[in-house]
Parts: C-alpha cells; sequence; structure tokens
C-alpha cells in the first residue's frame, strides 16, 4: 500500500469575481519511507495541496488516501495518524517550549517520555530554551519546536509545509539532516519548498508551477531527461554579460546561478563559436566558459519555462 | 479524560500569562458595581431648592424648616422678590422654587384654606415629578399635625408599604440588573475571543489535525472562564452586601447555583459567536452589539418590560439576561426559594443546551 496517492485532485477558490485554481488535476503517489518533494515557487498550490492531504479542505474533485484512508470519509483515522507542520508558525506563542510539546504530546493521547527517542537529536538543541515561551525562540529554533511537535506523536506520515522558509543556511542544512534520520525510522515525509537546491535531498520531486505538477520523478530521473548542452560562462562584468547573452538570437535560456551564467543555446547555433564572439564583441575581462552536466536546478528551469 | 485536562490547563495558562485582561476581567465587575451604585444612580437626594417666603409666619418658616432639613433638599438661597424666581433658575444653581404667599397662617386659620406654590424645573420630568412628590407630602404631614387638634368627621387615611424595599433603595434594582450585564459581558466575550484567537494564530489548523473531539475543544475553552466567572459572582455579591447594603434575602447557595447557570449559558453564546467569526475584531464586535444593547434594554432593569409594545415584549423572550434578572430579583431581594424559579431556570437550561448543542454541530472541522 502507497503512503500517499493522489488522484485528479481539483481545488478552486473564488476570490470575487474571479476564480483561482489553486489545484489543477494533480496526481501522484509516494511510497512508504520515502522523503517526496514538493519543489516550486510562491503561489504554486503547494500549501493547498497539503491541506486537501491533511483533511482541512475538501478538494473540488479527485480523491486522495493517505495509508490507506480516503481524506474525506476517513479523516479521522488520517488525524489520528499524521503529522502536520504549517509553513506558518502555528504553536502557542504564550506557551514555553516543554509546555507546547506536552500540549501536543498529550492530545494525540500520549507522552514526551514515550517517543523521546524520535525526537532525541532535535529536541536536544532547544532543550536549553525549554523554559522560554515559543514566541521568544529564533526562527530556526521556532521550526525546530514545530518539528518535535509533529513528530511527538510518531505519525506515519509527515506533512512539512515550507519548512526551511526563513531559516538560515546552517540550520536549513541541519533541518535536512534530521528529516533523513527520520526516513530511517520509516516515516513517510512529502515536504515543500521554494527553494530549488533542496529538491535534490529528497527521493523523489514534483515540480508545481500554478497548481499543475510539471514532472514528478527522482532527481536523477529528471535529469537523465534533460537532453540539452549546458555552458557555464563567467566574466568580471556579469551583469553586461548576462544582458548580452539574453539579446543574441542563438541563445535559448540563460540565468545566472552564483558565479556563473548557465547558457542553453538553440539546436542550430554553434556554440563555443559564438560565445568567443560575444566575449570579443563586448571586451569582456576574465572571460571563462565551460561545458557542465546538467544540475536538478537548470532542470527546473526548463521545465518552468515550457 | 487527560487529553482534556491538559487542553484546560492549556486555556488557563492562555489566560493566567495575559495579565492585562485578567485585570480587567476581575475589575470590571467592581468597577461597574462601584458606578452604578454610586454615581449613576436615579434617587434622587440633595436637590438645590430655593424658597422664597412672602408671609414669615410661623406656619410658612415651619414647613421651610421641615423641607430644608430633609435629606431630599438642599436650600442653597432665600428669595425676596418673584422676579428672582426665574432669575435664580436660569443661571442653574436651582431645581425647584416654593412660595409662600403673605398672609399665609391667616388665610390657613381663618379662611380654612392656604396655597403653596411649588415651581420645578421640569426639563427633567422624572426628576421635576420626584420633588414636587416630595415636597407635597411633607406639607401633607404639617397639615395632618395640624388636623390632629381638631377632629375632622371624615378621614381617610391611606397606609402604603413598599414590599422587600421599605427604603426604595435604587440598589435593589440595579444589583440585579448589573450581575446580569457584567456576567453577560464578561463570559460571552472572554470566550468568543478564545476559538478566533485560534484560527487567527494558525493554531487551529494545528489542533484540526488531531484526535481532539469538537466537543472536548469547546467544552474545555469555557471551563477556565466558568472559574474567572465564579470569582466575578462572588465579588459581586460581596460588594452588593457589603458596601451597597443590599442583603441576600434567599437562599446563598441557590443564588450560585443559578448565577453559574446563567455564566454558562452567555459562554455558550460566546462560543455560538467565535464558531463564526473569523478575527478576533469581528467576534468583539458581534458580542458587543448582539449582547450589550439587548441586555440593556431587554432584561428589565432599565425599563419595565410591561411598558414596552407587544413585539418587543416577545423578543425579550430570547434573551437570557430577563430570565436571569428575574431569578436573581427574586432570590436575592424577594427571598424566594426554587419553587417560585423553576420555570426561568427551566428556560436558561434549555437556552443553554440549544446553544452548546449548535456550537458544536456548527463547529468546523475544516478551514473555511
Amino acid at each position: 500500500m502507497k503512503a500517499i496517492t493522489v488522484e485528479n485532485i481539483v481545488k478552486t477558490y473564488r476570490i470575487k469575481k474571479g476564480v483561482v485554481e489553486a489545484l489543477n488535476d494533480i496526481s501522484f503517489s509516494v511510497d512508504r519511507g520515502e522523503i517526496f518533494g514538493i519543489i516550486g515557487p510562491d503561489g504554486a498550490g503547494k500549501t493547498s495541496l497539503f491541506r486537501v492531504l491533511t483533511t482541512l479542505l475538501r478538494a473540488d474533485s479527485g480523491t486522495a488516501t493517505i495509508d490507506g484512508f480516503d481524506v474525506i470519509k476517513g479523516y479521522k483515522q488520517i488525524r489520528n495518524r499524521v503529522g502536520y507542520m504549517p509553513g506558518r508558525f502555528s504553536l502557542y506563542q504564550d506557551l514555553s517550549v516543554q509546555e507546547n510539546l506536552e500540549f501536543f504530546a498529550a492530545i494525540f493521547d500520549t507522552t514526551i517520555a514515550q517517543n523521546y527517542d524520535l525526537i532525541k537529536e532535535i529536541y536536544q538543541q532547544i532543550e536549553p530554551f525549554k523554559a522560554r515561551k515559543a514566541g521568544q525562540l529564533s526562527g530556526g529554533m521556532k521550526q525546530k519546536l514545530a518539528l518535535c511537535c509533529a513528530l511527538i506523536h510518531k505519525p506515519s506520515v509527515l506533512f512539512l509545509d515550507e519548512p526551511t522558509t526563513g531559516v538560515d543556511a546552517v540550520s536549513r542544512k541541519e533541518f535536512w539532516e534530521m528529516l533523513h534520520r527520520l526516513k530511517i525510522q520509516g516515516i513517510t515525509i512529502l515536504v515543500s519548498t521554494a527553494y530549488m537546491d533542496e529538491a535534490s535531498l529528497c527521493d523523489k520531486v514534483a515540480l508545481m508551477q500554478k497548481g499543475r505538477l510539471l514532472s514528478v520523478n527522482t532527481t536523477q530521473g529528471i535529469i537523465a531527461q534533460f537532453k540539452k548542452t549546458i555552458w557555464a560562462i563567467k566574466a568580471t562584468e556579469m551583469f553586461r554579460l548576462m544582458n548580452e547573452l539574453k539579446n543574441s538570437e542563438a541563445i535559448e535560456s540563460c540565468y545566472p546561478f552564483g558565479q556563473y551564467h548557465h547558457v542553453v543555446f538553440k539546436p542550430a547555433a554553434n556554440n563555443s563559436e559564438l560565445l568567443k564572439n560575444i566575449a570579443v564583441r563586448g571586451h569582456f575581462t576574465q572571460f571563462e566558459m565551460k561545458q557542465i552536466e546538467p544540475g536538478i536546478e537548470d532542470c527546473f528551469m526548463e521545465l518552468m519555462q515550457a | 479524560m487527560k487529553q482534556f485536562l491538559i487542553f484546560v490547563k492549556k486555556e488557563w495558562l492562555h489566560i493566567w500569562r495575559d495579565r492585562r485582561t485578567l485585570f480587567i476581567l476581575i475589575w470590571m465587575p467592581v468597577v461597574q458595581i462601584v458606578l452604578y451604585g454610586f454615581a449613576l444612580t436615579n434617587e434622587v437626594k440633595n436637590s438645590n431648592i430655593a424658597i422664597l417666603d412672602q408671609a414669615h409666619d410661623e406656619a410658612s418658616i415651619t414647613i421651610a424648616n421641615k423641607i430644608a432639613a430633609s435629606r431630599y433638599f438642599n436650600l442653597v438661597k432665600n428669595l425676596y422678590s418673584y422676579n428672582d424666581i426665574e432669575a435664580t433658575f436660569k443661571q442653574g444653581k436651582i431645581r425647584m422654587a416654593i412660595v409662600f404667599p403673605s398672609g399665609f397662617r391667616h388665610d390657613l386659620l381663618h379662611a380654612n384654606s392656604a396655597q403653596i406654590q411649588i415651581i420645578a424645573d421640569a426639563s427633567d420630568p422624572n426628576t421635576a415629578n420626584t420633588l414636587t412628590n416630595y415636597a407635597a407630602t411633607i406639607v401633607t404631614d404639617y397639615q395632618a399635625t395640624l388636623n390632629h387638634e381638631q377632629k375632622l368627621p371624615y378621614t381617610i387615611s391611606t397606609q402604603v408599604r413598599m414590599l422587600y424595599n421599605p427604603e426604595l433603595k435604587g440598589a435593589y434594582n440595579f444589583v440585579p440588573g448589573v450581575m446580569a450585564l457584567v456576567l453577560m459581558l464578561v463570559c460571552a466575550m472572554m470566550t468568543s475571543m478564545a476559538i478566533v484567537k485560534e484560527k487567527e494564530m494558525g493554531t487551529m489548523e494545528v489542533i484540526l489535525v488531531s484526535p481532539l473531539k469538537p466537543f472536548r475543544i469547546i467544552i474545555a475553552k469555557t471551563v477556565p472562564y466558568l472559574f474567572v466567572s465564579f470569582i466575578n459572582i462572588i465579588t459581586i455579591l460581596l460588594l452588593s452586601v457589603y458596601a451597597l447594603d443590599v442583603p441576600i434575602s434567599g437562599s446563598v447557595w441557590l443564588l450560585l447555583a443559578e448565577s453559574i447557570l446563567f455564566t454558562i449559558t452567555s459562554l455558550s453564546i460566546g462560543i455560538l459567536i467565535s464558531n463564526s467569526a473569523t478575527t478576533q475584531q469581528a467576534a468583539m464586535f458581534m458580542a458587543m452589539l448582539s449582547l450589550f444593547l439587548p441586555t440593556l434594554l431587554f432584561s428589565g432593569f432599565m425599563f419595565p418590560i410591561e411598558n414596552m409594545p407587544f413585539p418587543l415584549q416577545i423578543i425579550s423572550n430570547i434573551v437570557p439576561a430577563k430570565w436571569y434578572f428575574v431569578i436573581i430579583k427574586a432570590v436575592m431581594i424577594k427571598g424566594l426559594g426554587f419553587a417560585a424559579i423553576w420555570k426561568e431556570t427551566l428556560i436558561l437550561i434549555g437556552m443553554t443546551a440549544a446553544l452548546l448543542g449548535i456550537s458544536i454541530y456548527q463547529f468546523k472541522i475544516r478551514l473555511a
């Protein structure tokens, strides 16, 4: 049995006169013990999808199951067995770290001691502040506490809606390490993020944009589908270089990626010659170019263009 | 059960840590009772008057002294001409003037009839009425002492007894009224915030995805407020007995039990409001609008319900405070037992059950 199945889910919102399609015919499934990432920009429909799956919203049409339970008919069973961490910090700000955790343990009819093993590594980091009010924690600590609260009843499926948004790079890295440890414990994790670099940390990813799933595959699978050649270019005058590249007719796409610009040429163009021409014409200094293997982010950029 | 208790504990912590709100909740009834008790009274006391005595004889001086000595009146000015009367009224210094014509005693003894003119400022008709009545009573008293000496053939004397409140104290009426008003406002407003707050803070999203049942959430949210309200009931009763001299004639336990019942009714109204509102501000506004005015108007404590047009009398029946007001007056002032108020009690119980039922039924198990 799959941990999560989603079939043809449609969800629309009526906002004033217009109708917004938040989820447009979404289908996918997640295997048990998998980390499944939903990657997409803001407004792609990630939170709506999470709310449908956590039984908080009714979809207009389509079906979805969690651990075999239907999200409408079996909502009570689902609410017993999943952990949910909403995108917005949703704990009691006026309760202390420990009180929050105790509360969430108790409403799931368990105790902190019973499942301490599961949260130990995360909780140890915030334990020095356990008497502090949740509202006074830093962003990263809030996320860790929220994760602890979502985990304290040993859920079989964990829903994390943008858990790393607004969290510093070090904490983000730690957070993902925690997720991998949880995966080893057999917990299925559905995680959404707007950061594409986090895609490679998932077992499988779905790229989402404007309520549609663009591609569902393993990270390697998505990269394998990418047939085009990617060039990385660098010069001292990065901004002018970008404008120059965008204006060139032979170039299909061009994005800044850290120190380099990643460039894809139209099929007919004579790649390396063209690049050299641009460099010479534009009098760029320290011009550097090389052919590289595509990364997951290149693939997403490509998919989102289509 | 453990789920329930931890939820109650959590709610209690919310109340306890928000010290400012807790302070307001505890002190609001005290302030209201003191305000109504000493400032907003409609009893007439120490009204300023002036006397124009053109007779200056034994009779007029005796009556004038009696009036000036009464606790209702405060003689501020002796006038010497008729024209002064209007001038003094216009200055706003007096509410009433009394005029004795010249030869007052002479007329009284020899013509068997004398006149006193009482002029009152009727821009406030109720006060004017009360004042002239008081003055007339004092004059009648004087007349009675005169008559005592000479026997009249036929006299009918009325004996008036004011039951339950012989001194006609306003406090006997408003203490039950303020109890109804304060308990209704405190309880309903407090709880109307309770559920909306969880929606606003986003915590509702998390506790919905848990095995918590709606009716447990609702009951758990009302319990700590019941405790706060109980403190309010005690302070109001202590204040009314020791500060306002309104005794509790009936059973204290019955009074407390009925008050707790009314508190639960009010809490249920708050929960119902909380269910349908989406922001704390909206909930607050709804509670104020739908509770404050109806309670004030239809509980019968400010305006007698019997005097209202028939449709309004019917509407007044759905205001819980009306029934509670009747109960409190019966138990506290008249000293009646449960036999006299079982009907009102039953109505309150029915209302509470209906309100709680609707709240639990309406509780949204999903977002939106």
